[in-house]
């Protein structure tokens, strides 16, 4: 790959943010590059969530930047960060429960949808040619996920699986550079698993997009990510492959305790 | 545009034109008959800008999910914008009888006027909505309802008793817009046509991109903002579109009355005219059905005129009589058996709909003696 694609789309830059003396994340530093797959491991409150309302302007950071193709997004709301590119999931699916498949995906395009006020109030050809394009663009979306038979149902009603589905469609529709994962698999039986992790990897190829997943099944993170970042007590204490992070004495001791701690430190 | 909506536009239009051409029989034929004109059309005045301000609040309640307690604030508003710059016109001579295109234009000057200005209180309001949801929001309108009536009672051309006798000095029946009740039936087809107008434009703005977003940052405000929704903006925008119907509706207030009282706006009063029964109303007919909000508006105006003039009601023994004497009691009789019966409302979300309704009750009526015994079986697995 040349030179110029690895330049990174998403760069944080000592981020961190401290909630009255708790420092929940310190100096955050990740580049993600165009089409890469990353992953951010680390144990339950470790503070990934948190860096995730970072990266979504959720949370405003008290150090440090979030960039996102050379362009500085602090002190933005978190629909200018989406605009700008950034997408997300929950870690607890929040879909619009009350309204249709199709109409979840459909809000998600709000930005593509040019009509005005008072074209909508009287219908002119240019709301339903808008209308009629969009919803041609929310089925294309539907159909990669395989949900286009539920279009027309309550996103409520859908099986657990397919809500994890329907809400990275969603984040899709933003039309994003850079999707961010948050647990997708959690609470999925082995069957969703992996029709998630196929559904992943075709976003990725149809997309082109950076992927940043925050996961607890190791083997699904194993799988997908090309680069791991660990994350314990608000810091990192690892980064590299999945082999590399698998043999660091660190990680384990953060993820199964440690009985001498010195041990661990100096091996690390 | 696809041929559903098509047939939906054509089935929708035509019965707009059988209903209107009804309309205009029923008026010429018993037009000046004193039952008609004394009592069936300021009926359906009330129920117009009852049902403008129903489903108006059920943008915002419904549709938003944002508790607003004031909005009888911006049908004060409006009532007071339309019935100021009547009087104004009047005395600058632009029309002296109510009738012709001059007070045709005035009339529809001041609707839209009342309306706009309203608008423009809503995004005052809806400014601090942006930071407050919930209880908080609900005690900010709240205040702003009373803030509203109060300083209208204040003002040196307003007036305390209203303009009846206040400082405008001129009573809104003799000069302004207020219609004594052979112009109500003469300008009838005016306050249908605008309300039937205001409430198509509802249904517009909720069935675009525009309904899709409030309707988002209803269910999830959090994932609404990630998806690119600009929260800020559409609840400002919502509040006051929502805002210019109740003061449209305040308009037609000021046409179907002689005086107008900061009375009828407050938050609660003994008619059905508040801020609280409006909230009422909308939940009554279903948060997020505009059609319920119109059911429920003429299902309300309906019992209240029953209860107060109905010769049905002097048949019932005593004690009940007694009890209609208190009529608020008997609404919350009233809004306790929905609430337990059908706990989203009359309609839920639900819209009526000329192409699908029929067929669908059509359905319904046929499953019925099937869904009985299939509950049944249901029932009896449960137990085990």
């Amino acid at each position: 790959m040349s030179e110029a694609k690895r330049q990174p789309i998403l760069e944080t830059r000592g981020l961190g943010i401290s909630f009255g003396g708790l420092k929940a994340v310190q100096d955050f530093n990740l580049k993600l590059s165009p089409g890469e797959l990353a992953g951010l491991i680390g144990p339950n409150g470790a503070g990934k969530t948190t860096v995730f309302n970072l990266l979504t302007g959720v949370y405003a950071p008290t150090e440090g930047s979030v960039i996102l193709g050379g362009e500085v997004l602090n002190g933005k709301k978190t629909h200018q960060f989406v605009a700008a590119g950034i997408a997300r999931t929950f870690q607890n699916i929040r879909l619009f429960k009350q309204m249709s498949v199709i109409d979840n995906v459909k809000a998600a395009f709000a930005k593509d949808v040019k009509y005005r006020m008072g074209a909508a109030l009287f219908r002119t050809p240019g709301y339903w040619r808008a209308e009629a394009a969009l919803e041609r663009r929310a089925m294309e979306l539907l159909e990669i996920f395989r949900l286009e038979r539920h279009a027309r149902e309550l996103a409520s009603s859908l099986p657990y699986g397919a809500q994890r589905k329907l809400e990275i469609a969603r984040a899709l529709a933003t039309d994003m550079k850079v999707l961010l994962l948050d647990e997708p698999a959690a609470g999925m039986n082995p069957t969703e698993t992996a029709e998630l992790v196929e559904c992943i990897s075709i976003v990725r190829e149809r997309f082109g997009i950076a992927i940043l997943l925050i996961e607890h099944d190791m083997s699904l993170v194993m799988k997908l990510c090309e680069r791991i970042t660990v994350l314990d007590y608000g810091q990192t204490i690892a980064e590299g492959s999945g082999e590399e992070i698998a043999a660091n004495p660190r990680v384990i001791a953060a993820y199964l305790g440690d009985n001498d701690g010195e041990e661990g430190e100096r091996l690390a | 545009m696809n041929k559903t909506v098509k047939r939906g536009y054509i089935v929708n239009g035509l019965t707009a034109v059988l209903a209107y051409a009804a309309f205009c029989v029923l008026a010429a034929t018993l037009g000046q008959e004193g039952g008609f004109k004394l009592i069936i059309a300021p009926g359906i005045w009330q129920c117009c800008y009852l049902i403008l301000l129903a489903a108006s609040l059920n943008l915002v309640l419904g549709f938003m999910g944002q508790l607003s307690l004031g909005h009888c604030g911006f049908m004060a508003i409006g009532a007071y914008t339309a019935a100021l710059m009547s009087l104004a016109f009047e005395r600058a001579g632009v029309y002296d009888e109510k009738s012709g295109a001059a007070f045709l234009a005035v009339l529809f000057l001041c609707i839209i006027s009342a309306g706009l200005l309203a608008a423009a209180f809503g995004v005052l309001v809806g400014i601090p909505a942006l930071r407050l949801k919930g209880d908080y929001l609900a005690i900010i309108t709240l205040g702003f309802g009373l803030i509203i009536v109060n300083v209208i009672n204040n003002l040196p051309f307003a007036g305390q008793n209203g303009l009846a006798e206040g400082s405008a000095a001129a009573s809104l029946y003799a000069t302004g817009l207020g219609f004594g009740s052979s112009d109500r039936v003469a300008y009838l087809w005016a306050g249908v046509g605008v309300t039937a107008l205001c409430v198509t434009l509802m249904f517009m703005f909720v069935r675009s991109k525009y309904g899709r977003a409030v309707r988002a940052i209803r269910d999830d405000e959090i994932a609404a903002a990630a998806s690119g929704i600009n929260t800020g903006y559409y609840k400002v925008l919502t509040f006051a579109f929502s805002a210019f119907f109740a003061g449209v509706a305040g308009a037609l207030y000021a046409c179907c009355n002689a005086s107008l009282s900061t009375v009828s706006f407050s938050f609660t009063n003994g008619s059905i005219l508040n801020s609280t029964f409006v909230v009422v109303m909308v939940v009554l007919g279903g948060m997020g059905s505009l059609t319920g909000s119109v059911v429920s508006a003429v299902v309300m105006f309906l019992l209240n005129y029953q209860i107060a003039n109905g010769a049905w009601v002097d048949a019932l023994p005593g004690f009940i009589q007694g009890a209609f004497t208190y009529p608020m009691l008997v609404y919350a009789v009233v809004l306790i058996v929905i609430i337990m019966f059908r706990p989203k409302g009359i309609f839920g979300a639900y819209e009526f709909s000329l192409l699908r309704t029929p067929g669908e009750l059509a359905r319904r009526l046929r499953g019925l003696g099937r869904g009985k015994r299939a509950n049944k079986g249901g029932k009896e697995a449960a137990a085990q």
